[in-house]
This record gives C-alpha cells, structure tokens and sequence, in this order.
C-alpha cells in the first residue's frame, strides 16, 4: 500500500519547499531595524493562521456536500481537514505569544484577532471531541458535519462580538492593537519571503490532507476487513 | 388532498404538532417540577458562589452585575438544555415522537419552546431575586428584551445541540463543550448590552451589541431549521 507517483511527488516538493522557506525566513529576509529577530516569526505566523482558517473553510463546504449527497468521501475530508487545521491554528497561537512577549510585553492580551483565533480553535477541539464520542459511524458523519457548519457560521459572529467589546472601551484601543504595536513595513525582501510561506504553507496543507485522507481509507478498509470474520461465522 | 407524511404540512398543522410538544413538556413539568425547582436552586447558588469568590463590595458588584447575571443564565439554561431530550431517551419515547407524522422541524420547535419557557420561568423568579440581593434594579423594558432574545438565541443553539449530545457517550459533558465556543457571540453581546443599559448609556451605545443578538438568532435560526432533520432521522 506504497501512496501513489502524485502524492510522493508532491511530499517531496513540499519538503523541499519547507527547507527553501527556512532560507527565505532566516537568511533571505533582512532583520527589521526595531524589533529585531523575533520579527521572523511573522512569516511562519501568518502561514499558519492562514493554513487554519482554510482547512476550516473546506471542512465547511465538503460538511455541507456531505449532507447533500450522503458520500463518505466528503466527511473523510472533513476529518481530515479539521485536524489539519486544529495543529495549525496552535502553531499560530503559539507562534503569535512568543512574538508578543517581547513586543507587546505579554504573552496574552483579549485582543479580538487572538480571541476569535482561541474560540475557533476551541470550537474545532470541540468537533473532535464530538466525533469521539458518538460510537455509530453514520451518526457519527451526520452530527459532525452539521456542527462543522455551525461552528463556522459562528466565527465571523465572534470576530464582531468581541470588536464591540472594545469600541465600547476605547481607552482598551492603541496599547492593544497591533496595528499601533508591533507594526512595520515590509521590504520588497520580506515581502517576497512572506508570500513564500504563504505558498508553501498552502502546499504543506494539501499534502497532509491528502495523506490524511488516504489514512482515513486505509482505516476503514482494515475496520471492513476485521468485521469480515464475524460476519461469516 | 396532502399526505399526512408529508414533510411539508400545512402550517396549521405544523402550529398544532408543535403546541402538543410543547404542552406535553409543560404537563410532565407540572406534575414533577423537576427542572424549574432545580435551575432555580442551581441559579441561587452560583449567584451566592460570585458574591464570595469575587468579594463583591458596592462598587464592584455594579461593574460585574450584567456578567454574573449572564452567567448564572447560561449555566442554569444549559443545565436546563442537558434535560431537553434526557427525558425521551430515557424511556425510549424518541422513537414514538418520530413516528409521528410530523414535520421534524415541528419536534425541534416544540422543544426549543418547552425548553425556553422554562428558563424563562426561572429568569422570572431569579432578576428580581438578583435585584434585591446585589441592589441594582434590573427592571427596564430594554434590559428585559435583551435577556428575552438573547435567552432565546442561545436555547436555539442549545437544543440544536442537544439533540446531538444526547446520542453521545458522557452526554452532560458534551453539551456544554459543543454549546459554549458556539454561544460566546451571544453571551459577550447579551452582556454587553446589558452592562450598557444598566450603566444608564443612550440607546445609540446600547444599539450596536443588540443588533449582533438579533442577527445571531436569525443566523442560528436558519442553521437549525436547515440541519435539524440530519440530527433525528434514525
């Protein structure tokens, strides 16, 4: 069961991607003149975010295919992509506090864009969590692919919920904001390097759905296998 | 002539079906008082639990009256949300209510509507308790719809996603990890109109976090109406 000539083609490219991109985020770009090195986190922050919110967009449109025409084809993409997306919004996170500890002077503010990103990630954990616990598979794809829609509709209404928190406190805006810090101009340099990892990270996603898929497959394919013998006792 | 299994009754019909839901809710309630009494006694008790744990003096229980409000309201409503369907899948009636020949939407609003009435009994019985035991009054008309709407919003989520919790294993622990992430923009909004209102502002101030309710229980709506039939159908 090697994967196919595409999937370890495109392995390969992605990893040679993510070595070129180190160069691009660690040599290629220059050093920001205030903040320093840690401003390199940016490059692999955003990626991350990105790569994020994409996995949960296609989990919301193939959730959506899935109830429409009832193929478990959708709903292993579904899986797939949520996991995907829930290690990549931890990277953001993560990757978001230690940038912040020396620029903003803490780990952690209730900013809109780090709150939004905690409750997404969050409402996705909660989505694993759901699956693992229904124990009839097709039950199991219906209810997980109805909270994959719900959860997404909800995140754009928490993006706006928590903006209003802070129009009602203005004094809050400024020392919070990144825009008033933290903010910098990009070079023709770093703007290369940063659309770079963007296209790798978007690479990088499309090979782990795609391995991640095929896992699903090999998985029910052995669960058939294991519940043949029963059958035929 | 319609089919009487038609998935779209007449909307007379529809009204009845959920009306005998939701009087059959209300008649169980009324005999064993079960859920009321206990939202009730649980809400009393995490309104005593945030006068302590925050040392609330005059000043400070001003600036936190709208949140511990809100609060206590979700933990009792959601309390309340664990028993929506408890009761059905205890006693293998679920079945019985699926056979009907009814709309499946008809089921998920008689149960949203059983649901919200009570927690709006327990509402009922708790803001002018809360008045008297942190001394703001909670009576104005603005105030009261915003509890009304975004109760509502939040129990449409709520049963949503209990008619999902219940089929899971640890089902009471369930609930409220699907149902929070998922309510934040309704509770943050609901409290901040609410702070705003009790702080006296103009309705300008109180306008924008008001509208967001709205516009999650008409979103929230929609999706419910949507994707209730993928939960029931066995």
């Amino acid at each position: 069961m090697q994967p196919n000539r595409s999937l370890r083609i495109l392995t390969i490219s992605a990893s040679l991607l993510v070595l070129l991109s180190l160069y691009m985020v660690f040599v290629y770009a220059p050093r920001e003149v205030i903040m320093g090195a840690v401003q390199r986190v940016f490059y692999y922050h955003v990626a991350a975010g990105w790569v994020g919110a994409l996995a949960f967009l296609v989990t919301l449109i193939v959730s959506i295919l899935y109830l429409a025409t009832n193929n478990v084809k959708w709903d292993r993409i579904a899986v797939s992509s949520v996991e995907i997306g829930v290690v990549f919004t931890s990277m953001n996170i993560a990757s978001g506090s230690i940038w912040a500890r020396p620029i903003w002077n803490t780990w952690w503010t209730w900013d809109p864009r780090l709150t939004t990103a905690t409750v997404m990630w969050l409402l996705y954990i909660a989505y694993l969590m759901l699956r693992q616990g229904l124990e009839d598979p097709e039950r199991q794809r219906r209810f997980a692919a109805v909270y994959g829609i719900l959860a997404f509709a909800s995140v754009p209404l928490t993006f706006l919920a928590i903006r209003l928190w802070r129009t009602i406190h203005p004094v809050v805006i400024g020392s919070n904001d990144p825009g008033a810090e933290g903010q910098f101009d990009m070079t023709m340099r770093m703007r290369t390097a940063f659309f770079f990892s963007l296209f790798t990270f978007t690479v990088l996603y499309a090979t782990l759905l795609w391995h991640r898929i095929r896992l699903e497959g090999l998985a029910s394919r052995v669960a058939i296998m294991k519940a043949r013998p029963l059958h035929d006792r | 002539m319609p089919d009487p299994t038609d998935r779209q009754p007449p909307t007379a019909g529809f009204w009845r079906a959920v009306s005998a839901i939701v009087w059959k809710d209300l008649a169980a309630e009324l005999r064993n008082k079960e859920i009321v009494s206990a939202l009730f006694v649980f809400s009393l008790l995490v309104i005593l639990i945030f006068n302590f744990a925050l040392e609330l003096d005059k000043a400070a229980r001003e600036n936190v009256a709208a949140g511990v409000l809100w609060v206590t309201f979700v933990f009792s409503a959601t309390l309340g949300l664990n028993r929506t369907f408890a009761a059905e899948k205890d006693r293998g009636s679920l079945d019985g209510l699926l056979l009907a020949p009814i709309n499946r939407s008809a089921l998920y609003f008689g149960k949203l509507l059983s649901t919200f009435v009570f927690i709006l009994i327990v509402e009922i019985i708790v803001i002018p308790l809360f008045s008297v035991l942190y001394n703001i009054s909670l009576f104005s008309p603005p105030l009261l719809l915003v509890v009304l709407l975004g109760t509502l919003g939040y129990a449409m989520v709520g049963t949503l996603l209990a008619a999902m919790a219940i089929h899971t294993r640890a089902r009471e622990v369930m609930l409220p990890i699907l149902l929070f992430p998922v309510a934040v923009p309704v509770v943050m909004a609901a409290v901040r109109a609410s702070a705003a209102i009790l702080a006296g502002a103009e309705w300008g101030r109180v306008a924008g976090a008001f509208n967001l309710v709205v516009v999650y229980d008409t979103i929230m709506l929609a999706i419910a109406i949507m994707t209730f039939d993928y939960l029931i159908e066995e």
